[in-house]
């Protein structure tokens, strides 16, 4: 609670520090510090959850599981305001709104594992979603994030319709909101539950950009300025996914009710995989394959929600934790370059050669290579799914399509290593330098010792 | 903890080389080599006395009930012999040479040979799957970087390929982990008994990596143009060491925990082997390619040892550990002289070679023993192994014995004819030039020559080993089922 709190009055001040703030830098230092303030705030948080406390009269119950993910999802932030956030200001004037705007989502993303009712669950895929839109469009002269805000809004709100038809369709059958109370275990499922559970795998399918519902992700990423699509591309996802799993593990699960969405979310998994990862492979420019990227490894996190096992829950933090800092982690490398293209890496090597073998750790990880948090990662929900029966056949696609995924990552990296080039940065410093440091340890650590975050769970 | 200094060695000198430049990264990492190579010398002599303190486990990864657990057998400590010795004999060798970037170049080096040390000496599946790994990734920095014109295509081939074989295979470890009610250990997965159809299935999975690796037809089509491709270095350590990975997991991994599994497959893998040696020889043959003739020549050998390991007998499997000692030395000769030539001469093609024998004489001695070796003629060391397997595949049916014997004959052939065309017959304007061996070329020959005769003669302390094995015990438990 405290750490939601924390976020939303920091938005706030933020905007007013705007007002009287007008040095750029200082603002980001602000944010950086609010980033730090609300990592304590989820700390005290933690310490008094002890198991898990149910608050506002059975709204939010804060768990460990919501604790630790909220603090991945803040840590992750903090370190992408440390590498992207000198990148806001090419955006536009605003900076102060948009960091505010950033904590604004930050505060949806704290109720996201950690709603307790299902209008908490709308109020929280609401408030994450609504500044995207606006952040997506921030740069407002260019046709391209004009695009890309419009086509977000718009199949964002038919979507929050399903989403919200789907609740209910559901308080008609159950006559509750609190997830805990619905009850569907007990006998036969009707027709109206079970169009409410499906109504509602399908928006939150769309929210994380599953296929087929993730039309609207190639050009909203693509079209959003890139800064910003570093940050909706990872925490927001990853947000996304724990409210998915928080919802479908507490309400819908147990006995024979998992079969009753299972099957729709493993063809659904099925589906993501093969379009995210077959569609990579043929970009031409780094960002847009990055957009593809995230539609792949959405596939594999759907592999935690189908398999609806406590190895799952693990899977998902970890994979939360290493795919939000290997994505920023490329970002940031993809901010200071002057080419989008594969062909504007080539030769980065010679020129910055520590940006090149972070991002290549950082590509590592994304491919799910040994030693990089990203094996691990992929490897708690891929045995989650073995764990949970009768899905072998979409755990052996799935390490197929990592295979394949390795195409497109190791592309950049050959660009970088292996072609000449003279590829152009913008300036770097040598703090920059440090930040990207940091996360490549991170992302290493952890794919050695992945205890190392899991022990919190 | 000897044991775990063997993988740590590599692993921490070949960080630090990465900060080292040109000469002093290629000393340290001759001493690095060295040193690990004194180490397994020591955990050698430990082995006869104590085999016990071989032994080292901590925890790892708790929530998973994972360990760091690794300890050495007489097939580890075989194979852990072959790459120690090994990584010095290449460093030997290149030693007058200087690479671009040296730091990065013998950095990455000593990182796959601890990738290499750690899938030997593993005991967990799941720590053996991430050195598996880890022993492929500066295998793919290497010879795209310091590899041919066509490297970056051929390499990641060959990475692909790997990769997509091992992903299946970590399929395969979940499975198992499971019904092993949560344990990575060997020694669960060895003692689990699963039902036929399981392992049936399983087999596949776990075969596939395996083959990728070794390579098995027909699996084999990313190794020939990656031999080609790489720097000779790592040519040496991918033909003499790392398809050894294929043999050794089939060993340690697939026989004693999917027995009924190879029983079921065991002809149709046979089958295979069996083609790709007739196969891989014709093709060997025909080639006019210095370095494609060897790389064939590779697939032949390890097609006849892939044989015998799924004969399952104990005669084929004692022979296929010798073998897999002595091949690796073999071929590291073979590439020696390969890459002399090529640097001296820079062609690869035979037709252009000939008359080096009057040129450079103690090179054309040299080769000669070693492609005899490769032949595996009697009083060589390639003898013994090749027998034993032979012995062992004849006991299984004779009729695969048979044809795989033919190899033994294409074997001359093109072994001999390479001989011919490279160092008789007239010389021409190039090969006239040839310079005879160097100090350091010399001194790495001169060990293999020695390891090749004197194993030929006395090849008695590596059957030791090989009988020293816990293996026996697999295959009494496939005979008993």
């Amino acid at each position: 609670m405290n750490a939601l709190i924390t976020t939303a009055v920091f938005g706030i001040v933020l905007m007013f520090v705007g007002l009287f703030v007008k040095n750029k830098q200082q603002i980001k230092y602000f944010a950086i510090a609010g980033t730090i303030l609300a990592f304590i705030a989820n700390w005290y948080d933690g310490t008094l959850a002890g198991g898990s406390t149910v608050l506002l009269h059975g709204m939010v119950e804060v768990s460990r599981f919501s604790v630790l993910f909220n603090g991945v999802a803040i840590a992750s932030t903090f370190l992408y305001f440390l590498l992207c956030g000198s990148a806001f200001e090419r955006v536009g004037e605003d900076v102060a709104d948009y960091f505010a705007l950033v904590f604004f989502i930050l505060s949806g993303i704290m109720l996201s594992g950690s709603f307790s009712n299902m209008l908490m669950l709308f109020l929280a895929i609401e408030i994450i979603s609504i500044p995207q839109y606006i952040l997506a469009g921030a740069d407002k002269k260019n046709l391209k994030s004009n695009e890309a805000s419009l086509k977000y809004f718009l199949t964002g709100s038919f979507t929050t319709g399903i989403l919200l038809m789907g609740i209910a369709l559901l308080y008609g059958a159950t006559g509750t909101f609190n997830i805990r109370e619905m009850g569907l275990g007990a006998g036969d499922l009707s027709p109206l539950a079970l169009c409410g559970i499906i109504l509602l795998a399908f928006a939150l399918a769309f929210k994380v950009s599953a296929a087929p519902f993730h039309f609207w992700t190639p050009d909203v990423y693509d079209g959003s300025p890139t800064v910003f699509t570093a940050f909706m591309a990872t925490v927001v996802k990853a947000a996304s996914f724990i409210a998915f799993m928080r919802l479908f593990y507490v309400s819908f699960t147990g006995g024979s009710l998992t079969h009753h969405w299972q099957l729709i979310i493993a063809l659904i998994t099925a589906a993501t995989l093969l379009i995210g990862n077959f569609t990579a492979v043929f970009q031409q420019s780094v960002k847009r394959m990055l957009a593809y990227s995230s539609i792949a490894q959405a596939g594999f996190m759907l592999f935690a929600i189908v398999s609806d096992n406590e190895m799952a829950t693990q899977g998902m933090i970890l994979y939360a934790a290493a795919y939000s800092v290997a994505t920023i982690g490329v970002f940031a490398v993809l901010l200071k370059m002057k080419d989008y293209t594969f062909d504007g890496y080539n030769g980065l090597a010679r020129k910055e050669p520590l940006l090149a073998l972070v991002t290549t750790i950082f590509l590592l990880s994304l491919a799910g290579i040994p030693l990089t948090a990203g094996f691990f990662a992929k490897y708690f929900v891929l045995s989650a799914a073995v764990q949970a029966g009768g899905l072998l056949w979409l755990v052996i696609l799935g390490v197929l399509c990592a295979a394949i995924s390795a195409y497109y990552y190791f592309r950049v990296i050959m660009a970088m290593y292996f072609k000449t080039g003279d590829a152009e940065t913008l300036p770097i410093t040598g703090g920059f330098k440090a930040a990207l440091l940091l996360a490549a340890a991170i992302v290493i650590t952890l794919g050695v010792f992945p205890g190392l975050l899991l022990q919190f769970l | 903890m000897l044991t775990v200094l063997l993988i740590l060695i590599p692993l921490i000198t070949g960080l630090i080389t990465f900060g080292l430049k040109g000469p002093g990264a290629k000393v340290f990492s001759l001493l690095s080599s060295l040193a690990t190579l004194a180490v397994a010398a020591v955990a050698w002599t430990q082995f006869q006395s104590s085999p016990d303190s071989l032994q080292f486990t901590a925890d790892w990864i708790p929530q998973l009930n994972s360990q760091f657990k690794v300890g050495l057998d007489g097939l580890s400590l075989m194979l852990v012999l072959l790459t120690t010795i090994s990584f010095p004999l290449i460093f030997i060798t290149v030693f007058s040479r200087s690479y671009d970037r040296a730091g990065s170049f013998y950095g990455l080096m000593l990182l796959s040979q601890a990738g290499l040390l750690g899938v030997f000496l593993a005991y967990d599946a799941l720590l053996f799957y991430f050195f598996w790994e880890l022993a492929l990734i500066p295998v793919y920095f290497l010879c795209s970087m310091w590899g041919g014109e066509r490297a970056v295509p051929v390499t990641f081939k060959f990475f692909v390929y790997t990769f997509a074989g091992s992903l299946l295979m970590l399929v395969g470890i979940i499975y198992i982990y499971f019904q092993t009610e949560g344990s990575f250990s060997w020694q669960s997965f060895t003692s689990l008994s699963l039902s036929n159809g399981e392992q049936s299935w399983l087999f596949w999975l776990f075969f596939v990596a395996f083959a990728i690796k070794m390579p098995v037809f027909p699996f084999h089509t990313w190794q020939p143009d990656t031999y080609e491709q790489s720097p000779t270095p790592v040519t040496m350590v991918l033909s003499g060491v790392m398809v050894k990975m294929g043999l050794f997991g089939v060993m340690r991994w697939l026989v004693p925990v999917l027995p009924q599994g190879v029983y079921m497959w065991q002809e149709a893998a046979i089958v295979l082997s069996v083609i790709g040696i007739i196969y891989a020889s014709c093709i060997a043959i025909m080639q006019s390619d210095l370095k494609k003739l060897i790389a064939y020549s590779s697939i032949a050998h390890i097609g006849l040892m892939s044989a015998a390991i799924f004969a399952n007998n104990e005669q084929s499997l004692a022979g296929v550990q010798v073998q897999m000692f002595n091949h690796g030395i073999n071929i590291i000769g073979l590439w020696i002289i390969v890459e002399v030539i090529e640097q001296r001469l820079k062609v690869k093609n035979m037709g252009e070679l000939g008359g080096i024998a009057t040129y450079a004489p103690r090179l054309a001695i040299l080769l000669v023993i070693v492609s005899l070796a490769n032949i595996a003629l009697p009083l060589t060391n390639g003898f013994i192994g090749e027998f034993l397997m032979f012995s062992g595949l004849f006991q299984y049916n004779p009729w695969f014995a048979a044809i795989a014997g033919i190899a033994v004959i294409l074997a001359a052939v093109y072994m001999l004819r390479m001989l011919q065309k490279v160092l008789f017959g007239e010389a021409n304007a190039l090969t006239a030039t040839t310079t005879d061996l160097k100090s350091g070329e010399m001194l790495a020959m001169a060990c293999i020559v020695a390891v090749i005769f004197v194993l030929g003669v006395y090849p008695k302390p590596l059957l030791d080993l090989a009988a020293g094995i816990g293996l026996q015990d697999a295959v009494a438990a496939v005979i008993t089922r």
